[in-house]
């Protein structure tokens, strides 16, 4: 199958002609980040989409060999944009999508009768509905559900034997997801809720933190460790060596899970880094991470079938033998029940990789990246069957 | 009375008979660490470029190549005196490299440029780059002088190049993340071995096709923890030892059937490995525990750990005076 995207094609490709053309649109919906107290982190504008521009480009070394050319297409959708729309025209030039938008979005860009037959990959949206009865045959999730990150941290902390646990939740509906995902895992690897509370405080934590969150923390009963629900990044910062009592904090500050951060280096992951940060001009996130992730995995299907078919490729990569390497210790692969790229996930601090889930002794009869998210058991998904 | 004389004469003469030196690039020490085989112990520690691995005796042994990745540059030295005689140019962050046969020409694989480099180090100028796959790692010659393969990890395959006219004549897919290659049998196979893959490819150097791909279990050990690297071949070509990295094993493989005859417990992270001059012996590095394991040959069993830098690398073996 040959596809028509030679307009599409960013920069040049130099060669004979190639055997195989192979055509991904980057589709994203910008979603504005809320309000936070601190001006440290602001969210890259081409968050993600480096990623993919990064799987490109090795991609394109790797097809400079083979006579397969890559091409990648990039369309911003606004606010209140009508993303549908862009998807229908992505879908005209090119089955293969990488999507960075919210699971609304990504649902109804993968039911439009256009994109049946298609392979959109999620690169973005954390539900953990998504790989389970909210699944698409059509949909791949190279970024780890909250499950996925909840079940890592929790494996972390019973693996410490860091059993008792506090949880602050803060204000919006990820915070929530996030908090009920700790919740649920932690239930999962029996530690205890030694009580929890939601963030309600107006005060600017810059100035305040040092009054304010050791009468917050006064009323937990005795823990081992403080969990933070905040995945903006808003307040949680402000927490640690505020506490009442002395105790470290995880979750969205402190130690925190993360598909991928710029302290991990082991694994050949220097490489990667210098490659994104030489590409971008910034550390590699995970949202940059899944967006590369989708499209190497795309490209090591293409370079080991020979084929730019999306159902033999989307057949190949649910496959035993796909593998990807990505720089994580394990080579990556797909769960065949819902989708989701199994990769281990580190725990990360600011400034080092803590551990890396799966930890130590938590066994699993196939694949022990499988103790991390919904295993087939676990999940509702019927479409891949 | 005599007999015993001569057992004894034996055991003292062996040690000279082996003698020699095992050169151990410690990456996160930016150091060497010397080891003398006689005793076995650390008996130098010597000061390196940033990030050293790649490390290559030239045929006399008068000067030692050293990798050193994050100075960009391949350094020699006076292994005599541990001294930095000058630098050569590398193109950027040098990792591994071959000498040439004619003793004259480095073949540098670039980690983070996707670039083989070819170095003159007698004019001390670079002949050649040659484009290649991401992450170029491994790299071989044939002892013809004819071919040089570089492999690259994130690309996943072999690149096979002329080393005549530095162009690219053949590109072969191995598994995923090769890391180590080695034209064996006197030129007849080319093994490539495959760290995430978990496997060792052979091809024909005739035909670059693939003639064997060997896997590895081992009771009790994660199928992703066996992650082939560096390897090693007996000099009648028999057999082969290859490590196992976070498998923390070295297998040792019958060349002629492929089959896995063994594994030899390690340090953790073992990674590449060099002889003793008598072939009596093999010393690999242990990334993550720092240390070296001795192993014998004959009995393939392990027998002492030696401490050595932070994250040894690259292993190179010098003769002793004798």
């Amino acid at each position: 199958m040959r596809l028509a995207i030679a307009s599409l094609l960013l920069g040049l490709w130099a060669g004979s002609a190639p055997a195989l053309e192979l055509g991904v649109t980057w589709l994203h919906r910008v979603v504005p980040p809320p309000p936070v107290l601190s001006n440290l982190d602001p969210v890259p504008e081409d968050l993600g989409r480096a990623g993919a521009e990064l799987g490109l480009r090795d991609n394109r070394t790797t097809g400079q060999f083979l006579g397969h050319s890559y091409g990648l297409s990039e369309s911003d959708v606004p606010e209140g944009g009508d993303i549908l729309a862009v998807a229908r025209d992505a879908l005209a030039q090119s089955p293969f999508l990488i999507v960075d938008a919210p699971a609304a979005d990504l649902l109804a860009i993968a039911d439009l009768p256009e994109a049946q037959g298609a392979l959109i990959f999620n690169a973005a949206a954390p539900e953990t509905a998504l790989r389970s009865g909210d699944c698409r045959a059509n949909l791949l999730h190279t970024l780890p559900s909250r499950a996925m990150l909840a079940d890592a941290l929790m494996q972390g902390l019973a693996s410490k034997r860091w059993t008792d646990l506090a949880l602050i939740t803060g204000p919006r509906d990820a915070d929530h997801a996030w908090a009920e995902a700790m919740k649920a895992s932690a239930a999962k690897f029996r530690l205890r809720a030694r009580g929890e509370a939601v963030w309600d405080e107006a005060a600017d934590m810059r100035r305040n933190a040092s009054q304010e969150v050791p009468l917050f923390t006064q009323g937990f009963r005795d823990h081992d460790v403080l969990l933070i629900a905040d995945e903006a990044h808003d307040f949680a910062r402000y927490i640690a060596y505020n506490t009442w009592l002395p105790r470290p904090v995880a979750g969205s500050a402190g130690m925190m899970p993360a598909a991928w951060s710029r302290v991990v280096e082991q694994w050949g992951a220097a490489q990667l880094q210098s490659r994104f940060e030489e590409l971008a001009g910034r550390p590699m996130q995970d949202r940059d991470y899944a967006a590369w992730a989708a499209f190497r995995a795309l490209g090591e299907a293409v370079t080991r079938t020979g084929s730019a078919d999306p159902a033999e490729l989307r057949a190949y990569m649910l496959g035993d033998d796909f593998e990807l390497a990505g720089f994580k210790g394990s080579p990556l692969s797909f769960r065949p029940w819902n989708g989701q790229l199994r990769q281990p996930i580190p725990l990360v601090t600011d400034q080092a990789v803590v551990a890396v889930a799966p930890m130590e002794g938590f066994l699993h009869q196939g694949n022990e990246l499988d103790t991390l998210g919904l295993d087939r058991p676990d999940s509702a998904c019927t479409q891949f069957d | 009375m005599t007999r015993c004389l001569t057992a004894l004469c034996l055991i003292l003469a062996l040690p000279a008979f082996a003698g020699g030196e095992i050169w151990v690039t410690n990456e996160k020490d930016d150091t060497i660490s010397v080891i003398d085989i006689d005793s076995m112990e650390v008996t130098r520690t010597i000061p390196t470029g940033e990030r050293p691995r790649g490390i290559t005796f030239s045929h006399d042994y008068s000067r030692v190549y050293i990798c050193a990745s994050d100075s960009d540059s391949v350094q020699v030295m006076d292994p005599d005196t541990g001294k930095i005689l000058h630098d050569l140019p590398s193109g950027e962050d040098p990792e591994q490299f071959i000498l040439h046969p004619d003793d004259r020409h480095l073949w540098i694989a670039n980690e983070d440029d996707a670039v083989t480099t070819v170095v003159d180090v007698d004019s001390r100028t670079v002949i050649a780059q040659i484009n290649v796959g991401i992450e170029p790692e491994g790299m071989a010659v044939n002892k013809a002088g004819t071919i040089v393969v570089t492999t690259s990890e994130t690309t996943n395959m072999a690149h096979w190049i002329d080393a005549a006219t530095h162009k690219i004549i053949a590109n072969t897919l191995v598994d995923s993340r090769p890391r180590h290659a080695e034209f064996v049998k006197d030129d007849t196979e080319l093994w490539v071995s495959s760290e995430i893959g978990g496997t060792v490819t052979v091809f024909g150097t005739e035909s670059k096709e693939e003639r064997a791909r060997i896997t590895f279990a081992i009771q009790g050990v994660h199928p992703d923890r066996i992650q082939p690297v560096g390897f090693e071949f007996t000099p009648d070509g028999k057999t082969a030892f290859v490590a196992l990295g976070p498998a923390n094993h070295v297998a040792v493989i019958n060349a002629e059937t492929y089959e896995v005859e063994e594994y030899i417990l390690t340090g953790r992270r073992v990674w590449h490995m060099a002889f003793s001059p008598d072939h009596s012996q093999l010393f690999t590095t242990n990334g993550i525990s720092g240390d070296v394991t001795v192993i014998d040959v004959a009995s393939r069993k392990p027998l002492k750990s030696i401490k050595v830098g932070r994250f040894p690398w690259g292993a190179a073996m010098r003769p002793g005076a004798s």
